[in-house]
């Protein structure tokens, strides 16, 4: 299926926010995911679901002023 | 100095960008004697995985994080990146800006105050980084926050304090509210003036990451704002339009009111 994510389309087999990340070789879980502008808290990551057409945000902490 | 209910008391806030090399930003840091950093939220490509290699460096820090919504120009993407934050760092403290304009990164006040109201419903602790303006501020308190954050001049300007008499009516107005001037400034002596004024601390990130010594000028920022503070508490002395001769004029050496 095709999400959105961080702003790109992008083709994936993964179905939930765990599997996702694992797909897209994220390493640790020093992140912050939101589903269509909901975050989705990291206890849950194994459980949410995501569906084709969703828009997936992943953030991490990065120099600010 | 209190931020919603916290004891800090280092009065210098910091920023963790644009630093030479994350070394120097780790000893800049250490040098400023700041416990409070900003942090933003960005997008993390994947592999190779940026954001925890600098994470892992404001972990050592021992300082305690306010994230901000550095880049967002709606209520709504303000809002989102508030969330995202809390839910990374645990925290409900959030710095909050809102774009209103390209060229001088001038806060959206309205959407600021919208933002606001909404976070601070939804439990946040809100630092408004906002405009010298008065009722912009009336609004911001009356939406619960209890510090805000305006502005000395445009961000990375340097310019320092460029309108010090509406920042002191701000003060006045404003007394229980603890205030933080938050960028613009370049030079120490601009710290210490928004100090000398009333205000409880300042927050300044480019002024010591694009100094040619950046670790020096952290220090340097440090006993600004301690002598800014101390020079407020003892009360400096008004202006005077005449010169008044610190020397006294009884005994004054070959001196003769009238020589007959």
């Amino acid at each position: 299926m095709e999400l959105i994510i961080n702003g790109k389309r992008q083709e994936v087999v993964a179905n939930t926010v765990a599997a996702l990340l694992a797909e897209l070789e994220f390493e640790g879980d020093f992140f912050v995911v939101a589903v269509n502008r909901a975050v989705v808290q990291r206890r849950r990551w194994q459980d949410a679901e995501i569906n084709d057409g969703d828009a997936v945000e992943i953030l991490t902490p990065r120099q600010g002023g | 100095m209190k931020l919603y209910g916290q004891e800090i008391a280092s009065r210098l806030l910091v920023g963790t960008a644009l630093y030479p090399s994350p070394a120097v930003m780790e000893q800049a840091i250490r040098a400023s004697g700041a416990e409070i950093v900003t942090v933003s939220l960005r997008r993390e490509a994947g592999r190779g995985n940026a954001g925890n290699a600098f994470w892992s460096i404001v972990k050592g820090l021992d300082v305690r994080v306010l994230p901000n919504t550095a880049g967002c120009r709606s209520v709504q993407d303000a809002v989102t990146t508030a969330h995202m934050a809390r839910e990374l760092f645990d925290t409900p403290w959030i710095k909050l800006e809102v774009v209103g304009d390209d060229e001088t990164l001038q806060p959206d006040v309205v959407a600021l105050v919208e933002a606001t109201q909404i976070l601070a419903r939804d439990g946040f602790e809100v630092f408004p980084y906002c405009t010298e303006d008065l009722t912009v501020v009336a609004r911001l308190v009356d939406a619960g926050c209890r510090v805000v954050m305006p502005w000395a001049s445009p961000i990375g300007s340097a310019r320092g304090l460029m309108n010090p008499y509406l920042l002191k009516a701000l003060r006045a107005r404003f007394p229980e509210v603890t205030m933080i001037v938050d960028a613009g400034l370049g030079a120490p002596s601009h710290a210490s003036q928004a100090l000398e004024i009333g205000f409880d601390a300042v927050l300044l990130n480019t002024a010591i990451a694009k100094a040619e010594d950046p670790v020096a000028m952290a220090r340097a920022f440090k006993l600004a704002t301690e002598a800014g503070r101390l020079a407020y508490e003892a009360g400096a002395m008004a202006p005077r339009d005449f010169a008044s001769p610190s020397t006294p004029i009884v005994g004054t050496p070959f001196w003769h009111a009238a020589v007959p």
